[in-house]
């Protein structure tokens, strides 16, 4: 799907992010281009969530740019806010809002951001949910919820407002094994939707199955990249190869 | 006991006494149904202050000092010593001032908490949604803290509804100065036993709610 002609949608250029004295971020460059899925894999404390975060500045990078369809996150003029509402994140622990309904949760950004009316933002919110296959339980809580249906709605969630990048922070990490098939089939249906998607993720064979491009990073950097059949199949560097071995049996 | 009956709990003198007594309500009334929300806005903004870090010394030595100050010292201080300041309160605002102040410091501790209840994940998923600061506050955080905390505040609202008699030392015709006046006119007790009994009646919707709200929250889980 992807090719290098493509139009590029997230640019990190010499990305670098210190906590104190240690260097989590070394100096990232990376390119996702429109419709690419890109999984970022390596061990824990590898730097991979963190890169994730910085392209949406939920963590503040200490240098380098991001870049987001031609906008630089990190330029001084950029209204973050705006941005951020085209680049949808969805975290680890779902991060619903316990308080509102499943409808309630998609319907907050579009009402509060895009401005749109009660009726608007409700109608908008349940194509998102139908989307997912969760318009049915729109009016139930995230606590009446199972793991599997949190995390579609909140998929949804970040869905509704058209993002142009979806970013993944482990979405399938806090779920019992049983619920995972139902979070990457929506997954799925984004990817033949074209949504141009950044997954940090252990779920290999998804990555085998799905992913145009894998890139494993350790210690900070990118060790390796390309495709799936290659850095999964055949990794050269002998950290990739000890760490896909390890997650594979 | 019929002496007893004659002093405490004589219907006739209670009669009597009510016409005051009323009027003494009203004006409690008032003192709560404005400190009440003073102290709960000035709670509100005590807390998020205190999350900005140039203000946070000066709202944690403030929150002290009215938490340790007795409420009666500080509505003394407001109505019988700023008047050599040049400062002339007359006695309701002299309590609702103080009142709310203490309220205030009190509400305040209560927000705190319960802001800090709320996760580090729902601030980051709604700031990734695009909300604003301020609009994941008052939509996201604001909610779930005042949900959590609501126990708390309904807790401490029984605490200031309690305090507002304290307004009768600065002759605020509240329930207790009113009821204290009919004491001293009838030389009896009935009208204090009449003005616990309004007190009991004012408070006890409040503890039963608190009651219901604490039900509810063990429920929740």
């Amino acid at each position: 799907m992807s090719s290098s002609a493509a139009r590029p949608i997230l640019e990190v250029r010499k990305l670098t992010k210190r906590f104190g004295t240690v260097e989590v971020l070394k100096g990232i460059d990376m390119v996702v281009a429109e419709r690419e899925m890109v999984f970022l894999i390596g061990p824990s404390g590898s730097g991979k969530s963190t890169l994730l975060r910085c392209c949406n500045r939920l963590e503040e990078p200490t240098s380098g740019h991001v870049i987001v369809d031609g906008v630089d996150l990190m330029a001084p003029g950029t209204d973050i806010n705006a941005m951020r509402r085209r680049i949808g994140m969805v975290f680890q622990q779902f991060n619903l809002y316990p308080h509102l309904t499943a409808l309630g949760n998609v319907s907050l950004a579009l009402r509060k951001v895009l401005k749109q009316s009660r009726a608007q933002a409700d109608a908008t919110a349940r194509a998102a949910l139908e989307q997912v296959g969760l318009a049915a339980r729109a009016g139930a809580y995230p606590a009446d919820l199972s793991g599997g249906q949190q995390q579609r709605v909140a998929i949804a969630r970040a869905l509704a407002l058209e993002p142009t990048v979806m970013l993944f922070d482990e979405p399938t990490s806090a779920l019992d094994p049983e619920l995972v098939g139902s979070v990457l089939s929506a997954m799925r249906d984004m990817r033949a939707a074209g949504m141009t998607m950044v997954v940090v993720s252990h779920e290999l064979r998804f990555a085998r199955e799905a992913a145009d491009r894998v890139v494993f990073l350790d210690h900070g950097q990118i060790v390796e990249e390309g495709p799936p059949s290659q850095v999964l199949g055949t990794p050269t560097s002998e950290r990739a190869r000890a760490f896909i071995a390890d997650l594979l049996h | 006991m019929d002496l007893l009956i004659d002093q405490f709990f004589n219907t006739a003198i209670m009669a009597q006494a009510w016409p005051i007594l009323w009027r003494g309500l009203q004006m409690t009334l008032l003192l709560c149904l404005t400190a009440v929300p003073l102290g709960l806005l000035g709670g509100l903004l005590v807390a998020l202050a205190g999350r900005v870090r140039a203000l946070r010394w000066t709202v944690v030595a403030l929150v002290d000092l009215l938490r340790a100050v007795p409420p009666l010292v500080l509505l003394l201080f407001l109505y019988a010593g700023l008047p050599f300041a040049g400062i002339h309160l007359p006695p309701f605002l002299a309590a609702l001032l103080a009142l709310g102040l203490n309220a205030s410091s009190f509400y305040g501790e209560i927000w705190r908490a319960g802001i800090d209840s709320v996760g580090h994940g729902q601030w980051e998923a709604a700031r990734s949604t695009g909300l604003g600061h301020r609009q994941t506050l008052t939509a996201v955080i604001l909610p779930q803290a005042a949900r959590a905390v609501l126990p708390d505040l309904v807790s401490n609202t029984i605490e200031v509804v309690k305090l507002t008699s304290l307004a009768s030392v600065v002759a605020l015709p509240e329930l207790l100065y009113s009821a204290d006046m009919a004491r001293s006119v009838t030389y009896n007790a009935s009208p204090l036993m009449l003005a616990a009994g309004l007190y009991l009646a004012l408070l006890w919707p409040l503890v039963r709610l608190l009651a219901r709200f604490e039900h509810r929250s063990a429920g929740s889980r």
